[in-house]
């Protein structure tokens, strides 16, 4: 399989590269990793005219701490998040299940952010902790929040000229723990279920923050805002993080399919839930 | 488009049309065909070559991507003193039935030990996770990796 016809634009700097999209209009695509998008496009599902390759513009693989927040620049790979010590939390426990090894020393987080794939694993990360994608079209740089920025299925808020070059992803000032549990069937497949959960304390071991996001089990990736609400502010125990899985099991709407049905699904977020707020306060409590 | 990329060591210069595939261009423009196409759509890892050192399937990277860049394919593993010992490793471990996925998990292997002299038996399997044998022969494939380890090891400290 090939992909059909298309112009290549490789572009040095971010400016040719928002100046060649403009050019190009509805036709163009930008391609950094190209791991969901070049099978797309050899799937002929998607069939941009032209192609804008970001990948050799200098100083967008950086990932690092600064100003209170984590960095992640556009060419960063899922490998560089794995291998990074900037990380934390959810970032750091999602990071080694995207995809499978190989794919992850070619995608970028970034990418996988703007494709908005509703079984995409970043956005229900980033939901949960908290960023702002950075975007940069003609008129200069604006930051989105990642919950104004997911729209929908492969849809996000991003201009048809702006280009993701960086995500601003706050990092938790006190105590803080995170996890990311997926279950998938093999190594590389969708998450069937996955659940991101993110937990800040207080002093007095209090919640101070939290963010629960859901992965597969809804038409875009779920932030289950009532049961973040429920958790602020008391302290972390089983009963309540069994309250708050109902509510999440309340907010996901799964369907039938090859990975399983849609009751067990419920089921499988409901257990991953409180399974993953638990491992995010033991992280929280030790940190 | 033209491009240059150095495969094995030498430099092959041509000129691509950009929806050519790494895999398709290795295989068919420079002639070396053991790289292989397995599922075509990301999941298999029979196309895997080290692009920079890293292993990656070649069918989801743009010939035009690797511009600039050192690919080595399984062609390349072997030194001038013979087979590479991650090589001798899967042929004295049987590491391999029908030999369709072996160039792909013998360079995820050689880039793995590349990088950790002696890996467990769970990071030799994290490090392959991304190539599938269809025949099932992990456990072997695993010993051999190992096996190679041990042995680069062992050379290196006899030196």
């Amino acid at each position: 399989m090939f992909p059909s016809r298309f112009d290549l634009v490789v572009a040095q700097s971010v400016g040719e590269a928002v100046e060649a999209k403009a050019d190009a209009g509805e036709g163009g695509r930008f391609l950094a990793g190209g791991q969901s998008l070049i099978p797309m496009m050899k799937m002929r599902v998607a069939f941009p005219e032209t192609l804008i390759d970001i990948n050799r513009i200098a100083g967008l693989d950086a990932i690092e701490q600064s100003n209170g927040h984590l960095q992640v620049g556009a060419l960063v790979r899922h490998a560089d998040v794995v291998a990074s010590d900037a990380t934390f939390g959810a970032i750091a426990a999602a990071a080694p299940w995207v995809a499978d090894p190989l794919v992850r020393n070619r995608g970028t987080m970034c990418g996988s952010v703007a494709h908005c794939d509703p079984e995409g694993d970043w956005n229900s990360v980033l939901l949960a902790t908290g960023a702002d994608v950075v975007a940069q079209g003609p008129n200069g740089e604006r930051s989105i929040s990642i919950a104004d920025f997911v729209d929908g299925a492969f849809t996000s808020t991003l201009g048809e000229d702006e280009l993701v070059v960086g995500l601003r992803i706050p990092v938790p000032s006190g105590r803080s723990g995170g996890s990311y549990l997926k279950l998938e069937r093999k190594v590389g497949d969708y998450a069937t279920v996955a659940v991101a959960s993110h937990l800040e304390l207080d002093d007095s071991g209090a919640i101070s923050a939290a963010g629960l996001a859901l992965t597969s089990v809804n038409p875009i990736n779920t932030k289950v805002a009532d049961a973040e609400a429920l958790l602020v502010g008391q302290q972390p125990s089983e009963d309540l993080f069994a309250e708050a899985a109902e509510l999440a099991a309340a907010a996901a709407e799964p369907r039938d399919d090859v990975r399983g049905t849609a009751a067990w699904k419920r089921q499988v977020v409901r257990t991953y839930t409180k399974r993953g707020l638990a491992a995010a306060a033991q992280q929280a409590e030790g940190s | 488009m033209e491009i240059t990329i150095t495969i094995n060591g030498s430099d092959h210069a041509s000129d691509v049309e950009p929806r050519t595939l790494l895999v398709d261009h290795i295989r068919r423009t420079v002639g070396l065909t053991g790289t292989h196409v397995g599922c075509d759509t990301t999941s298999c890892g029979a196309c895997t070559v080290l692009m920079d050192g890293k292993p990656v399937k070649a069918c989801t990277v743009l010939a035009a991507q690797a511009d600039g860049t050192e690919v080595t394919t399984v062609e390349g593993l072997k030194t001038a003193d013979g087979l590479h010992p991650i090589q001798s490793a899967f042929t004295d471990d049987h590491g391999l039935q029908c030999g369709f996925c072996t160039p792909g998990m013998m360079l995820v292997g050689a880039s793995l030990i590349a990088e950790n002299a002696d890996p467990s038996d769970d990071e030799v399997r994290w490090a392959i996770s991304g190539n599938l044998c269809r025949c099932t022969g992990y456990i072997n494939i695993v010993k051999a990796i190992q096996t190679a380890a041990a042995r680069v090891a062992e050379s290196s400290n006899g030196s």
